[in-house]
């Protein structure tokens, strides 16, 4: 308040600026969650941005030490929430590495399926958010009309709408229920031309153009030196997209591209999730054509759990099942590094096991988490409305950064 | 593993960038190189590791301009010691490589924040949960916890549930 007071009451000629500190957050509606930003300013001008995190950590890692595989899957689900898609993803596919276990065509299938429909999903809210905090309400709400029908589309897959768990070692909880391809195919028709809708009410529009455009630019030689992925170093210009580069799954089977920007600023970030939410359409499109039948889990009793049909009709499944969810399996001794391209950036665990049935070590290499260390140089010698439109472009959740 | 079975594992010119080449020009830095899974390990020594990572970063055919990730490990019980991990990218030729130092209970580590800037905030996290102070970092400081807080998180001798105060009457007592 002091400093406040000592910039008003200067005046004359030479008017010298204090620096002042101010506090942005933790409660604030635009930094998207329980950030706490501190600027230091001359005027309106950002000196230096500092984030200051670790409101919402959980020790999630702790956590994982102290579990059994399998049981640790349901956690990953409140890392990024607003795809846990991919979490459960990422962590799955480490475990499946580590324990050298090779899942069903089938469910990879599945995987990108679902994968890609909660990269729309999780873009739909960047991008609506984005617009909320720019003052271009009307889109946050057409993007939930979309958001909603894929919601839809995994309640009928696993029967939540938030924190799925549909991801277990060794395949999926559940097929693909009867129905849910035809509606599949409902949405995949309908939203090329909502995206369409967003671009109408965006893109051209003048005042979106000058809240962006030049607004929180990083070179790509930056971008790759701060550790940034994901939209956000695309944006920059670096085509690094892991679904192309090193193809997990079955993305090696499809034809989509990788859309990249060239200056680097937040308009360019936009962009970039405008158009991979239209790739990600492409994706889903193919996966539901070349979709083949079969088991969704793979034939691996001493890690996946036998069938239900029959657990209920042959007892020593039912021991074995009973076994295995009590006391797990033991994964060799060794140590693996696995990650995906989740929406928003290069989502990996690492996993160190020393032969038990319990991980010695899990690191979560967040996205959002390391993207957050580049609000500082972006934001450095804007304006403070800027460092709304840098936060939003960056598009972090804070249950992935403080884990 | 013998370096022999290594070349065995890997394909051709993977093993002479990723294993030959590092460990002909760094020699006896190199302590120990493993493979599981498709996966190189280095560990290195803790002297020697920002000359490894500059020249991992500027060789023209490596080119690992980007650092995943930096994590501790607490090995205390079987190796006596804790490891720090990078996990490094190449973005043009699409390798991935771990190296690790080894470093005992209250030893520094030389900080990498000169070489990749997103060093920062992992180099912190490290500290924050496993206390092992980083050298030449230019702002270390707790990321998650609290400033004032005691004990670091992810060793193993930290309990669970945290310790028993004020604010957390389900803790362990403190000895």
């Amino acid at each position: 308040m002091e400093d406040v007071m000592s910039i008003a009451s200067n005046s004359g000629d030479d008017i010298i600026t204090k620096e002042v500190t101010l506090n942005m957050g933790p409660q604030h509606p635009s930094t998207h969650g329980v950030m706490h930003l501190i600027l230091r300013m001359q005027g309106e001008k950002i000196v230096k941005a500092e984030p200051d995190i670790g409101y919402l950590h959980r020790g999630m890692e702790k956590i994982a030490e102290n579990l059994l595989y399998s049981q640790f899957v349901p956690y990953t689900d409140r890392l990024d929430y607003l795809s846990s898609m991919t979490n459960n993803l990422s962590y799955v596919m480490a475990v499946e590495k580590l324990i050298g276990l090779e899942i069903p065509e089938r469910a990879k299938y599945i995987r990108v399926i679902v994968s890609e429909l909660s990269r729309i999903s999780s873009h739909l809210l960047a991008v609506g958010a984005w617009g909320l905090d720019l003052g271009a309400v009307t889109l946050v709400l057409y993007a939930f009309r979309e958001r909603e029908m894929i919601l839809d589309l995994f309640e009928m897959l696993c029967g939540a709408r938030l924190t799925y768990n549909y991801m277990k070692i060794g395949g999926m909880r559940g097929d693909l229920p009867p129905g849910f391809k035809e509606k599949c195919r409902d949405f995949i028709q309908i939203f090329p031309k909502r995206v369409d809708e967003y671009e109408q009410l965006l893109t051209g529009n003048r005042i979106w153009l000058q809240r962006n455009k030049g607004v929180g630019v990083i070179s790509a030689e930056d971008a790759v030196d701060l550790g940034l992925t994901g939209p956000s170093l695309r944006g920059s210009g670096v085509k690094w997209d892991i679904r192309k580069d090193t193809p997990y799954l079955v993305y090696d089977r499809f034809d989509f591209k990788v859309p990249a920007g060239g200056n680097g600023d937040c308009f360019d970030r936009y962009m970039v999730r405008i158009e991979e939410m239209r790739q990600a359409n492409k994706i889903i499109a193919q996966a539901l054509e070349q979709i083949p039948d079969g088991p969704v889990n793979a034939d691996a009793p001493e890690f996946v759990s036998p069938p239900r049909k029959d657990i209920t009709t042959n007892m020593e499944v039912l021991i074995h099942h009973f076994k295995l969810i009590s006391h797990g399996f033991k994964a060799p001794k060794g140590e693996v590094y696995s990650s995906i391209e989740a929406p928003k950036g290069e989502l990996g665990f690492y996993i160190v096991s020393d032969g038990s049935e319990m991980p010695f070590r899990v690191k979560i290499r967040a996205p959002s988490f390391v993207n957050l260390q580049s609000v500082d140089p972006m934001s450095r010698g804007a304006y403070f409305a800027d460092v709304v439109a840098v936060i939003s472009s960056l598009d972090p959740v804070f249950g992935e950064v403080d884990k | 593993m013998e370096e022999k079975e290594i070349e065995k594992e890997l394909p051709a010119q993977q093993y002479s960038l990723l294993v030959k080449k590092i460990r002909d020009r760094f020699g006896g830095a190199i302590l120990e190189t493993t493979l599981f899974r498709g996966e190189i390990t280095h560990v290195v020594e803790k002297g020697a590791l920002v000359g490894i990572c500059r020249f991992l970063k500027h060789e023209p055919d490596l080119q690992f301009k980007f650092l995943s990730d930096v994590l501790g490990v607490d090995c205390r019980k079987t190796l006596s010691c804790f490891e720090v991990v990078y996990h490094l990218y190449s973005i043009p030729n699409k390798y991935r490589l771990r190296i690790k130092v080894r470093v005992k209970e209250n030893e520094e580590v030389p900080s990498v924040t000169p070489v990749w800037r997103s060093a920062d905030f992992a180099e912190r996290e490290t500290f924050d949960m496993f206390g092992i102070v980083f050298d030449g970092h230019p702002n270390l400081k707790r990321i998650y916890m609290p400033t004032d807080w005691e004990g670091y998180p992810l060793r193993k001798d930290y309990p669970l549930t945290g310790y028993k105060d004020e604010y957390n009457p389900f803790g362990v007592e403190k000895v």
